[in-house]
């Protein structure tokens, strides 16, 4: 497997022998692609979910008896980290396509915060072990892990993914990024994003 | 920064660039070329159908003849037999029908037919292969790692497949599920290319009811497995995790649930069954018209039926769990589900003896598979009904009715419709012909005996025979010479119907370098791939084609030809 075709799977289309367009395309091929993976996607967390309520609605005491209650409120803050960045990726797209300079830095802010998600989940896990909740000690412990680690992996990949296209935005670049491809990134982030209080919600305060 | 994103919008439409020579490796081993990666997964399926079928002709030895050294096998002991039936269902499923029908048909025709150079991301369109060959040798090494290839059906059900201690299998069982998660990723690259592409690169003029009914199959067969393969993927990280971590998702003794795996499976599954069935409904559509010499009867209501069908496939999945304690009331749901989703499929059927009806059938080889695909997936179809009633479906679950019914879509889908196919499209695959009388060899060497293996199996089956047993000498019950003669029956058909490849292996390797030459359009056919020379040169076209009407018009009146080419400004 060749490397380089690795970002091009993430990013942007530039690298590829670019197909010709004979009809006007509907919707760029790209955000089309990207849409169509995170359909997938979008089962996939929908089958994580009603693995959880399953689980759950089998047994009587939830969170079984001497596991951890989760940081509710740190993490009520930490959402609102996450969903800002949401927000700062969404200007710095209208500022792209609005041909602002000032859209690389707005995409940073938007890594930044993402990048303070990722690591203040990793803090609170390291908690959570020290509490004695881990993935082996209950299926509380096995789905908390499973389900928010599943969506940690998703942040991480679209994070890198999202500093590529950041890199990319520099000016002076031999292929410039395209709309196209910018677009489909961050609709990666709004889905990793948008997620987010669904799971919240379900496995911190339900 | 705007002049910048303008000027690549343009560069991007542009760019194209100019086909060079490529070396043998950029050509035969790391290609980009559509067709090339679509000839590369047909040849892996190719194989893998082997190995599918040798461990088929190991397992029913041992059936037919217990405790026997099976010749070119060897013994068949209980953790052999189940390694050999979990892998020939995994195989035949994930290894041969995703990668020939939909992968290996889709990536050679989708381009050729809506009339573009290639897939939108040739590269995806390449790594989509490069991690489907992976996947491929990570099967095969788990049959030879310790403990031996997993053996807990293709189902995979917990808490069987998640305890070592239960299986047998530690790594053989981990392993192929990792084998299974990498096929999936491979298809799910796949798919999305060949989605993309449909929607984007057609030629134009191509509106989307001018689009070859093949094509929109296998883009709803795609669109399917995206939409259910989520479920499965779920379900495999935490099973996985049940195996080599121990956390207790599907194990009640821990807090977990076993039929959740089956859910998750099946909603899977049960889809997964259109999306093999789909993709042959299209090439066969395709062989039928163009050898009855007339339109493809209704092919609006064969897409909005096929479209209907998909929809309904999402919901019947417990079908398949109907004994597994889930509640009576909800299989009653199912049940009504199960039972509507006959008639779209029956209304296709219908759709496609209508075509047939008053043409001038010509009987080539190709035509013959599609026929004969037609009248064995029949079958199958109208026993699914009987499984489909909940009543019935208490005594028939897991028993060889079960397994008969699965085999009659599966084979005439994965089998009998994509011979058709091969043989419809080798002339353009490799631009000869194979040869016609050892083509009907083939044909009746394959579905005669085909159907001498399965239907002793729904005898079989009603009389009680439970599936997944390695030796029915222990239950008298199921011992008696009847039925171990129709057992002896079945075995001897497939060793009979094996042997008959071995002249279409010669037939097809043969005729690659030796056939007859074939011209660019050997079937008088309309649609676009048949307007490019045989084989096409990479970058198919040397100018693209513009559509003027959809790919089914034959024998109109005031045409002298019988047949009318998509892209023919004029009368023909
Ligand atoms: C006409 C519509 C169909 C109906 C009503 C139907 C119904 C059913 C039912 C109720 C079962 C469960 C039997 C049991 O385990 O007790 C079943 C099993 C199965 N069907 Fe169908 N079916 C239909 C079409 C198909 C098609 C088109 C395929 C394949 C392409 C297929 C493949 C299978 C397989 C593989 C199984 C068994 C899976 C296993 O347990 O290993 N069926 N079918
Ligand atoms: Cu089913």
């Amino acid at each position: 497997m060749s490397l380089e075709s690795l970002p091009a799977l993430l990013v942007t289309a530039e690298s590829y022998d670019p197909a010709p367009v004979p009809q006007r395309p509907l919707i760029d091929s790209r955000q089309f692609g990207m849409l169509l993976f995170i359909v997938t996607e979008v089962m996939f967390f929908a089958s994580l979910v009603s693995a959880y309520l399953i689980i759950r609605s089998g047994l009587e005491e939830w969170p079984p008896w001497g596991q951890p209650r989760l940081p509710v409120w740190s993490t009520a803050l930490n959402t609102a980290v996450l969903l800002s960045s949401g927000v700062a990726a969404y200007l710095s797209g209208r500022q792209f396509r609005g041909g602002s300079g000032t859209a690389q830095r707005t995409l940073g802010i938007s890594v930044a915060l993402g990048t303070f998600f990722l690591v203040f989940q990793g803090y609170e896990w390291v908690q959570m072990l020290g509490f004695g909740l881990t993935v082996t000690s209950s299926t509380y412990g096995g789905l908390f892990y499973l389900i928010i680690g599943a969506h940690g992996v998703h942040v991480l990949g679209a994070l890198i993914a999202l500093a590529y296209t950041w890199m990319r935005m520099t000016p002076g670049q031999e292929q410039p990024l395209t709309q196209g491809g910018a677009s489909a990134v961050r609709m990666l982030w709004y889905f990793v994003v948008g997620v987010w209080p669904i799971l919240y919600v379900l496995v911190y305060l339900a | 920064m705007s002049e910048t994103t303008a000027a690549t919008a343009t560069v991007q439409e542009h760019a194209h660039e100019e086909h060079h020579e490529m070396s043998f490796w950029e050509k035969y081993i790391f290609p980009t070329d559509h067709k090339m990666i679509g000839l590369q997964y047909m040849f892996t399926g190719m194989f893998m159908a082997a190995v599918g079928g040798y461990f088929a002709y190991a397992f029913r030895m041992q059936l037919a003849f217990p405790g026997m050294d099976v010749p070119l096998f060897g013994q068949v002991t209980p953790q052999i037999y189940n390694m050999l039936i979990t892998n020939h269902g995994t195989i035949m499923i994930f290894w041969v029908a995703m990668p020939v029908l939909i992968a290996g048909f889709g990536n050679f025709l989708i381009p050729l037919m809506i009339g573009c150079d290639d897939m939108v991301f040739p590269r995806i369109n390449r790594l989509s292969y490069q991690i489907f060959f992976v996947s491929t040798v990570v099967l095969l090494l788990s049959f030879f790692v310790k403990g031996g290839g997993f053996g807990g059906a293709w189902t995979a059900y917990p808490p069987l497949s998640s305890v070592p201690e239960y299986n047998l299998t530690n790594w053989g069982s981990s392993l192929w599920i990792v084998a299974v998660a990498l096929e999936i990723i491979a298809f799910l690259l796949g798919g999305i290319n060949f989605v993309t592409t449909t929607m984007n690169s057609r030629a134009p003029g191509m509106k989307m009811m001018d689009i070859p009914i093949v094509i929109w199959m296998i883009n709803i067969a795609v669109i399917m497995f995206m939409a259910s393969v989520g479920p499965l993927i779920a379900g495999a990280v935490m099973l996985f995790m049940d195996q080599r971590i121990g956390t207790t998702f599907f194990l009640p003794a821990g807090g977990g649930d076993p039929v959740l795996w089956q859910h998750l499976f099946w909603f899977f599954g049960h889809p997964e069954v259109y999306v093999v069935l789909f993709p042959t409904l299209g090439l066969v559509a395709d062989v039928i018209t163009t050898f009855s010499r007339k339109k493809l009867w209704g092919y609006r209501t064969i897409l909005y039926t096929t479209i209907a069908t998909g929809g309904l496939a999402f919901v019947v999945w417990a079908h398949h769990q109907f004994i597994a304690g889930i509640d009576p009331r909800m299989a009653n749901v199912f049940v009504v589900t199960t039972l509507l989703i006959s008639i779209p499929i029956a209304e296709v059927m219908f759709c496609y003896i209508a075509t047939l009806y008053g043409g001038s059938i010509r009987f080539t080889v190709p035509m013959l598979w599609a026929l004969g695909f037609l009248m064995t997936f029949l079958l199958g179809g109208v026993t699914g009904i009987y499984l489909g009633a909940s009543g019935l479906n208490i005594y028939f679950h897991d028993s060889y009715f079960v397994v008969a019914h699965f085999h009659y879509t599966f084979f005439p889908i994965t089998i009998i419709g994509m011979f058709g196919a091969l043989y419809y499209w080798f002339p353009k695959m490799f631009g000869r012909h194979l040869n016609e009388f050892w083509g009907k060899v083939h044909f009746w060497g394959t579905l005669i005996p085909f159907n001498g293996i399965f239907l002793p199996l729904f005898l079989l089956g009603m009389a009680g025979q439970h599936r997944r047993i390695y030796n029915y000498e222990h239950f008298p019950d199921l011992a008696s010479p009847d039925l171990q003669g129709l057992r002896v029956f079945a075995t001897a058909s497939l060793v009979i119907m094996l042997l008959f490849q071995i002249p279409f292996l010669i037939n097809f390797f043969g005729s690659m370098f030796r056939g007859r030459k074939a011209e660019p359009n050997p079937w008088k056919a309309n649609t676009l791939e048949w307007i490019v020379p045989s084989p096409p040169p990479h970058g198919n076209f040397k100018e693209l084609p513009s559509v003027y009407r959809g790919p089914y018009e034959y024998s109109v009146p005031g045409n002298r030809e019988d047949y009318w080419p998509q892209n023919m400004p004029d009368r023909n």
